[in-house]
């Protein structure tokens, strides 16, 4: 068996930490990562689970993507929404939907939400909370509807309503006042787009639209904007510049086209 | 609680350091630019910290006189203490004197109070906008500790990296080439300059978390001024307050509150 000519170690390369730091500590500080600054809930109801989330991506005090999906897709009637570092939100529900696809493949079943809650916690806890990924996960399977809280250090919680991000508090806020057991799915997709509309309007984290997922035992519905508030109004003037307007030090055109003459030669090839 | 043994022994040999931070940062973006016989000075009305929004409607834009509009921001609590003491030297002032600062008067008396607290600073940024004695438009900008310089534009507070290189490019024409026989305007007309106003706002709304909820945009006019069309703005008010000439008005437009 070929061995590996450098041994390297399993897991994260901390290899640049001291590098890192003293960078740091010379005033070049590193990179900030795109955070989905977040409201993302979830919800049981008579006959299933809702998932909502809002749409604003942050980088610090920017907002980076205005429209950005945060519910992910695990397998067809399972979901999760993201919260925290965008990429770690994306390629851990990316790796678990992969694993989930090949366990159904491999046992010959629809595999169940537990499995992506277990599989989800103990990467998660493998990485003592780098990988940066606070999740909402939802869907139902052979034993009903499933609903779990996922957080960054691998701890998890399976409760009725869920909440998570820098909107988790105007979110669940509304579901501690609005809640019922068994509520049907009008009121509860209602309870759901109010939450996440609490976050979007009380914390400068979330913002933008309204995203939403209703799953339920044979049908998942993704319901992508279901709501738009924000929408930007029109601009008082049109900002169209006159051809010439940007300055320029030279002019140099050169022809792309290269032309080339082909001559036949000898007989040609029987194709019949 | 280790803090309460290190407390009753304080001879344990490690040095204890405690902190107490009287400053904060609430947000929310100023501006101001001023015309040939007219001075326009704006803000968002949002008030936040962190990641809350502390109210949706607090002034950061302040009438001094019928001719100086003061905007603040920075640290809201410093802002709102400096103003309340700026009005009271102007009071103090018409009282000595039976008439209104003059605007490069009242810069001059802005920075003497911030440098009075070069060690000890009001955490604001202040843009002092109106009417100078001449009748043409000014914007008078400071930093917290009182350099301040006389310009026709200027952005400052939370979107400022957002806004300014648009005014640059708008009011300025930075990094635009005239079109052969058609220079540069050297002052922009009223209407122009409240829409370049309000577009700042708005887009500085779509891509900064703290600015939005709403603007406040006060237009002083010169002695003798027309109005250039302001009675048919959305939303105007007249706030003139005595008969030297100058107008006051505010405009007051909603912004998304997201």
């Amino acid at each position: 068996m070929a061995t590996a000519a450098v041994y390297s170690s399993p897991g994260f390369d901390f290899s640049n930490e001291i590098r890192n730091n003293f960078l740091a500590s010379k005033g070049i500080p590193l990179p900030k990562a795109t955070s989905t600054g977040t409201t993302i809930v979830g919800c049981i109801f008579e006959d299933g689970i809702i998932l909502g989330a809002d749409t604003r991506a942050t980088e610090g005090p920017i907002v980076a993507d205005k429209n950005c999906e945060k519910i992910h897709y695990i397998t067809e009637s399972i979901r999760c929404c993201g919260a925290g570092t965008a990429a770690d939100t994306e390629f851990v529900t990316n790796l678990i939907s992969s694993n989930m696809e090949m366990h159904a493949l491999t046992h010959n079943r629809k595999p169940r939400v537990v499995t992506a809650m277990t599989m989800l916690k103990q990467y998660l806890f493998r990485y003592q909370g780098h990988v940066g990924a606070a999740l909402v996960l939802g869907g139902v399977d052979a034993t009903g509807p499933n609903l779990f809280t996922i957080a960054p250090h691998g701890s998890t919680d399976k409760l009725p309503y869920v909440t998570m991000g820098s909107g988790s508090l105007a979110a669940m806020a509304v579901f501690e006042s609005g809640w019922r057991k068994g509520m049907s799915r009008e009121e509860a997709l209602t309870l759901v787009k109010s939450a996440i509309s609490a976050g979007i309007f009380n914390d400068l984290g979330s913002g933008s639209n309204v995203d939403a997922c209703i799953i339920t035992a044979n049908n998942t519905e993704m319901l992508r904007n279901v709501e738009m508030p924000n929408e930007r109004v029109q601009k008082e003037r049109t900002y169209v510049f006159p051809k010439g307007t940007t300055a320029w030090k030279k002019e140099e055109v050169r022809k792309l086209v290269v032309q080339e003459e082909v001559r036949l030669v000898g007989e040609a090839m029987d194709t019949d | 609680m280790p803090d309460m043994i290190a407390l009753s022994h304080p001879a344990s040999g490690h040095p204890q350091q405690r902190q107490f931070n009287p400053y904060s940062e609430n947000g929310g973006t100023i501006l101001a630019i001023s015309g040939a016989d007219f001075s326009v000075i704006a803000g968002d009305t949002r008030q936040s910290e962190g990641y809350s929004i502390q109210t949706r409607y607090a002034p950061k834009v302040f009438r001094l006189t019928d001719k100086a509009v003061l905007a603040v921001n920075g640290f809201a609590a410093d802002g709102n203490m400096f103003v309340k003491q700026v009005r009271q030297r102007l009071e103090w002032y018409r009282h000595a004197h039976a008439k209104d600062m003059p605007l490069r008067a009242i810069a001059r008396l802005i920075q003497t109070m911030l440098y009075a607290r070069r060690f000890f600073p009001y955490y604001v940024y202040n843009i002092l906008g109106g009417i100078e004695e001449d009748g043409s438009g000014a914007v008078y900008s400071f930093d917290p500790v009182g350099s301040y310089e006389r310009e026709s534009c200027r952005a400052a507070g939370a979107a400022q990296s957002l806004v300014q290189p648009f005014l640059d490019n708008q009011i300025y024409f930075k990094n635009q080439v005239p079109q052969p026989g058609h220079p540069h305007p050297k002052h922009l007309p009223l209407t122009t300059v409240i829409q370049l106003v309000i577009d700042s706002f708005t887009s500085a709304t779509e891509r900064h978390i703290e600015v939005g909820d709403g603007l406040e945009m006060f237009v002083v006019l010169a002695k003798g001024s027309p109005l250039y069309g302001l009675e048919n703005i959305d939303g105007v008010q007249e706030m003139t307050a005595t008969n030297d000439g100058e107008r006051l008005f505010v405009v007051r437009r909603n912004l998304k509150r997201d």
